[in-house]
This record gives C-alpha cells, structure tokens and sequence, in this order.
C-alpha cells in the first residue's frame, strides 16, 4: 500500500458509483411537510470512505434509510434518483429487487448493535439466513453456508466460536463486529454506516473501526460513514459532506473541509471542535437548530449565520464549485463561481 | 474547619441473582474512592471513565441517594445519612445536581416556571412571588437564556440545550456550593455543548462554585476542568492535574485511552493499518477481569508484571500526579488515599 493511499490524500477514484440527484424525503405532519430530505445532489465514487456530517435532525440518517428504501409512513421519497453504476435506480426499485439489492449491492452497519441482532437466534444461524434470505441465486448447501459464516467472522475479527453463541453473550463490540460481518455477508458494493460506534467505548470505537477500513479496503466497497463526530470523521474519511436542515451545504476532501471551510456554517462547526489543543475556549454556534415545519425563507442557515446578507433571506443558493473538488452552497461564493456545479 | 464533602474510602458492591437462579454474583462498581472538596477553595474536578467504570455510581453515594457498600460521605463532617433535618436541608442546597437527559427531568404537563419556583418555594428563598421572579431571571440571564424566551413555556417548546440550561439555572438558584453534573452535555448537539460547558466553568469562576463533571469525554474534560480522576471498572487508576495527565498520561490505561480518541485533524494516522489480534470470546476472562483483586487493568495491560496481582496502591511520581501502577513504585505512596492532597499541590504549583 502506497503511502499516499494509505493516509487517503492520494488520487481520488474517479469511477462514480453512486449517482444521487435531487432526492427528497417528506414527513407528512398535521402541521405540514418536514422535508427531512430537501433535494440532495452527491455522487459517491468507487472505494471511497465519504462521511457524512450534521446535528441531529439534519436529515443525515434519513437519506441512507432512503438509500436502503427503508422510509415508513408517513415519511415518503417524494423524489429523485439514486443511480448505481450499472444503471439501477435504487428509487424505482420494487419490493422483489430491493430484497434483492440490499447486502447483496448496499449494506447498513446499524448505529445500536445491541437492538439489531435477533436475541433468541445463535450468530452463525443469523449470518446464514442473511446469505440465504438475499441470495438471488441458488443458496449454498448448509455446510457451505456454515463455513462462509465462519469466514465471515474470521473477517471482523471474532473466533469460529462465536457463531454458536447467542448476542447476550457478546460484549458491545463483538456485537458490532458481528453486525459488520452480515452487512459483508454478500460483498456489497456500499455500505453504510450510521454512527457505527456512538454507543461503544473510545477504546472498543477505534478497533472497530480499524476492522471496518480493513474491510473497506480489501472488498474494494464504498463506505459512506454518518456521524456527527468530527475526530472520528477526520480519521476515517476521505471526503466530508455537511448536511443542514435537509440540505447538503459542503462536500469536500477532508483535509479542505477541516482546513479551509467555505461555508459559514462548516466554519462554526470546525471551530466548535473540542480539542486538546484549546484549553478553556468555548466556541458553540448562536442560535438554535432550525424546524423543519417552518423553515426560514431562502438560506436555511441565514438566521444563525454571523455572515448573512440581506439577499440570503430571498435567495436560497445552490451547490457551486468552490475550487476543485470543493463544493459549498452559500451566497457568498455564488458571484464569483464561474463553473455551475456538476 | 472540614470539607464540605468528603469521600472516605468509598466502596460498592452490587449484588445480583442467588436463590433459585443459581449463585449470586458481586459487581464490585467502586472498589475505592476517597476525595473531599474545599469549601474555602472551589475546584472544578472530572471524574473520567467508560461505561461501567463506577462514575455515576460514585456520583449518586456522593449526592447520598445510593448507601455505600463501605466507607463514607461526609457533609461538613457528619456522615450524609445521619444529617439532622436542618442539616439535611442545608445539605440538598449546597450540593446540587445535573443529570444526563435533559428530557427526562421534565413533568411535560408543567410549565418551565414550576421547575424553578419549586426550590424557590421548598428553600424559602424569596420574601415575595416578584422577589422569587426577580430570582429566577437573573438565574436564567447567568446561564445565558432570555427570561421572556423561557417562562411560560412547556418543555417539549424548548430545544435539549435550552432544557440543559433550565436545569443548570435551576442549581444555580439556590446559590450551592458544589454542583456535581453528570453527563450533562452527552445528549445535546455538538454545536451547543461548547455553550453549555462555558455557562458551567463561568459559574465555577464568577461564583466560585465547585464542580464535580462526570463525563466519557475527555476533550471536554480538557477543556473545563483542572483536575482529573481517569476511572477503570471502578478503581482509580491515575488521578491529577488535567493539563499533566492527558498531555502526559503515566498510567498504561490512560495512554491506551488518549491514544484512542480520534483527534479532528486529517492524517493523524488513528487508524494504523497492522493486522489486529482476534477479538477472544472468554467469557471467564471477561469476568476475571471484574472480579480481580489486583490491579482491574491486569489483563488488557501490555506492561503486567507479576506484582500486578496485588492492588497497587497510589504512587506519587510528582506532586500533582497520583498513579495506581507499580511501573511507578519507586515513587512515594500517597498514604491517605485522599485525592485532595494531589488536586491541592496542583492548584499551589499553578499559582
């Protein structure tokens, strides 16, 4: 491995694997529509480890569930198009090919181990039925599915003896590790991670996720990471996008974002940062989080912006092409983008 | 003249199944913690630790809501649970608490003025239903929150951050001593906890009141406090001052610890790509691990001598620094076990 891969500054892949264009979530209220969702454009390429950023309600965890067409009533797709490389709308498809696509082409690392693993199922018997409930050929005999399962565990870190054991006896961790070896189980081409070791401790959080890049690596897979853990976000990424109230406001490469910020907003959140280099210095962002019931008009983020314009009250921007590789919506940059973002 | 609160040689053990469901098995939670907070000398004090690691218990035999399994906490020098009721009183006034979940202290049926009148009302603070007012705003205005924003309202028409704030100026009415808060901004977004945590240390350095921060987070704990005391499954493995111990951890917990947290800054190499040993499924290792009566870290310490099965007890390797590790035995013992002798020499060495 190459050094510059392996610290991830090196070339970015090129090919896209993912293509998102203007996808959009409701939440159909008594009071209204929460647009959770609100018309987000990103493309992921092949092999990149991208995270994804925002508060809570930002809407983050609502686009991979929509990725996974797992939006219930009374939340809906209300539109947009999720494109994989080979052409499939991940949007259009129907109940049969979505059995069919998840695990098999996109994966979910849940966020709580512990509530995803079925408690009255052995590990091993819960890693076949993945395999076999999403196949979408022919299952492999019993005691080919047993060995695979192994192999599985063998992946993530855990002994063969973990499969004859049920998830009580597991430590968090190994719970996790355990989810991680089913979103593997068929090789998918993305997976997603939503806040994969929130509820894990600091020590546990970074072997977790050291087995993750591992995987991530040897299955060549895409892996979009979603958090709101800065630190862990500057170790893990490779690009970063920032959401607000529903909206992708930055995306860029990670060391851009954590160096030169170009939204506002991403710069009070890169400030905010807690580290142990800033003793004694409290910097938060003013105001408080917007509704997503009654959205301000034009920039979702002018309220709180210390660098708001009279226009960004009646003009909501767009994603614009900052410098290369580095797209922020924000007014501020709209006059001077030449290039219309792609 | 006494501290205002003292921990003496703080144990507890929890006890569960026995009778039908086969033997009963101990959880030792704190196996000993012995700290007592100045009144003359406010201090700002983290107690540091993973989940399971005996944090909040300590915070709840400190509060006296939980009996310790041994040893004592002490109010002005008198045990918390023999306080006579006036004392007890003066007790629940001095020594506050915030908890964790801004949602949960909430009754949702009552609006945000009942949370703050009850103290009022309860301690007979105010002479008067506008002096009680006039109270209640200025608490507000000092954790930063608009008054005419505030009262009136219910809960579920306020943010996690604002409740956070209600309930650290709830405290803060009746002017106490020591607030002793536990996890209090590991449920409210990123962007507000910095707001949160300088409302906390404004109050420490304004008002001289003394803190007690229990968190998981060290980087916050950088941030607000002076002095730390880093947990592990219940025993203290090095305590001291703040900037000392995460700049320069001594104990082998405290390293692996500050060496896991993800640092905000691209290609710091956290990740370090050496193919990792097997995640072992031993369960009677696991529980060795709890029941040990040596050193807690024994098993996970790539350091282990043959001493470590015996507790060690706390070395002083300088005056500001107390480690519970033989690696430092050379060092003079720390006899009294009191915390307070190590946070002491470090607030005269800042001076």
């Amino acid at each position: 491995m190459s050094r510059a891969d392996k610290e991830g500054f090196g070339e970015l892949s090129r090919d896209v694997l993912l293509d998102i264009r203007g996808l959009e979530v409701h939440f159909e209220t008594r009071r209204g529509i929460a647009r959770a969702v609100n018309k987000v454009d990103l493309t992921l390429y092949k092999g990149e480890r991208f995270g994804l950023v925002g508060e809570s309600g930002s809407g983050k965890t609502t686009l991979i569930l929509a990725l996974l067409r797992m939006i219930k009533t009374p939340g809906l797709i209300a539109g947009g198009s999720a494109i994989l490389d080979d052409g499939t709308d991940l949007i259009q498809l129907n109940r049969e090919q979505v059995r069919q696509a998840r695990l098999k082409r996109v994966a979910m690392v849940p966020q709580g181990a512990m509530n995803s693993l079925n408690p009255v199922m052995r590990i091993g018997d819960q890693l076949m039925l993945t395999m076999r409930e999403h196949a979408t050929d022919q299952p492999p005999p019993k005691a080919a599915q047993m060995e695979l399962a192994i192999e599985l565990l063998d992946k993530v870190g855990l002994k063969p003896e973990v499969a004859r054991l049920y998830p009580h006896e597991l430590s968090g961790g190994m719970k996790q590790r355990a989810c991680i070896a089913q979103a593997i189980s068929l090789n998918p081409q993305l997976i997603l991670a939503d806040e994969p070791t929130s509820a894990l401790d600091v020590v546990v959080q970074r072997q977790i996720m050291q087995t993750l890049r591992q995987l991530q690596h040897q299955l060549n897979a895409t892996v979009l990471l979603v958090g709101h853990d800065m630190g862990l976000m500057a170790q893990f990424a490779e690009r970063v996008g920032i959401m607000y109230g529903g909206k992708l406001v930055e995306v860029g490469r990670v060391e851009e974002i954590f160096h030169n910020p170009q939204h506002p907003y991403t710069q009070l959140l890169i400030s905010s940062i807690p580290s142990f280099e800033t003793k004694g210095e409290f910097k938060g962002i003013p105001g408080v989080g917007l509704s997503l019931l009654e959205p301000p008009s034009g920039c979702l983020f002018h309220p709180r912006c210390p660098q708001a314009m009279p226009q960004c009250s009646q003009r909501a921007p767009t994603l614009q092409m900052v410098a290369p590789d580095h797209l922020a919506s924000c007014l501020l940059h709209e006059e001077d983008a030449d290039a219309p973002a792609s | 003249m006494p501290p205002l609160l003292e921990a003496r040689h703080l144990r507890k053990v929890f006890r569960s199944g026995g009778q039908r469901f086969g033997p009963s098995t101990e959880t030792i939670a704190v196996s000993d913690f012995s700290l007592s907070i100045d009144a003359d000398r406010p201090s700002f004090t983290t107690i540091a630790g993973e989940s399971g690691s005996g944090k909040t218990t300590i915070a709840r035999m400190l509060l006296g809501v939980l009996n310790p399994s041994a040893g004592e906490v002490r109010y002005e020098g008198r045990n918390v649970h023999d306080l006579l009721k006036e004392e007890r009183q003066q007790f629940r006034k001095d020594v506050q608490a915030i908890f964790q979940d801004p949602f949960e202290v909430y009754n949702p049926f009552y609006k945000i003025d009942h949370i703050l009148t009850t103290p009022v009302r309860k301690f007979g603070l105010a002479a008067s239903k506008a002096d009680a007012y006039d109270k209640i705003r200025e608490a507000l205005r000092a954790v930063g929150l608009r008054p005419e924003e505030t009262l009136g309202r219910y809960p579920h028409q306020l943010s996690g951050g604002q409740r956070q704030r209600i309930t650290i100026a709830r405290a803060l009415l009746l002017k106490p001593k020591l607030i002793i808060a536990d996890e209090p901004v590991s449920m409210v977004d990123a962007s507000l906890r910095a707001t949160i945590l300088s409302t906390l240390h404004a109050l420490y350095r304004n008002f001289g009141i003394s803190f007690i921060y229990i968190t998981h987070d060290l980087t916050t704990a950088y941030q607000v406090s002076e002095n730390i005391v880093i947990l592990f499954h219940g025993a203290v493995a090095e305590a001291g001052h703040t900037e000392k111990v995460i700049k320069d951890p001594q104990h082998p917990y405290t390293r692996e610890l500050i060496h896991s947290i993800p640092v905000p800054e691209p290609g710091r190499e956290w990740i370090d790509e050496a193919v990792e040993e097997k995640e072992v499924v031993d369960i009677e290792a696991i529980e060795a691990e709890e029941m040990a009566t040596g050193c807690r870290y024994v098993l996970r310490c790539p350091q282990a001598m043959a001493q470590c099965a015996a507790a060690p007890p706390f070395y002083r390797p300088e005056a500001e620094r107390a480690v519970a590790c033989f690696l430092h035995a050379e060092s003079p013992v720390l006899e009294s076990g009191d915390l307070k002798e190590v946070f002491s020499a470090a607030a005269d060495a800042q001076k």
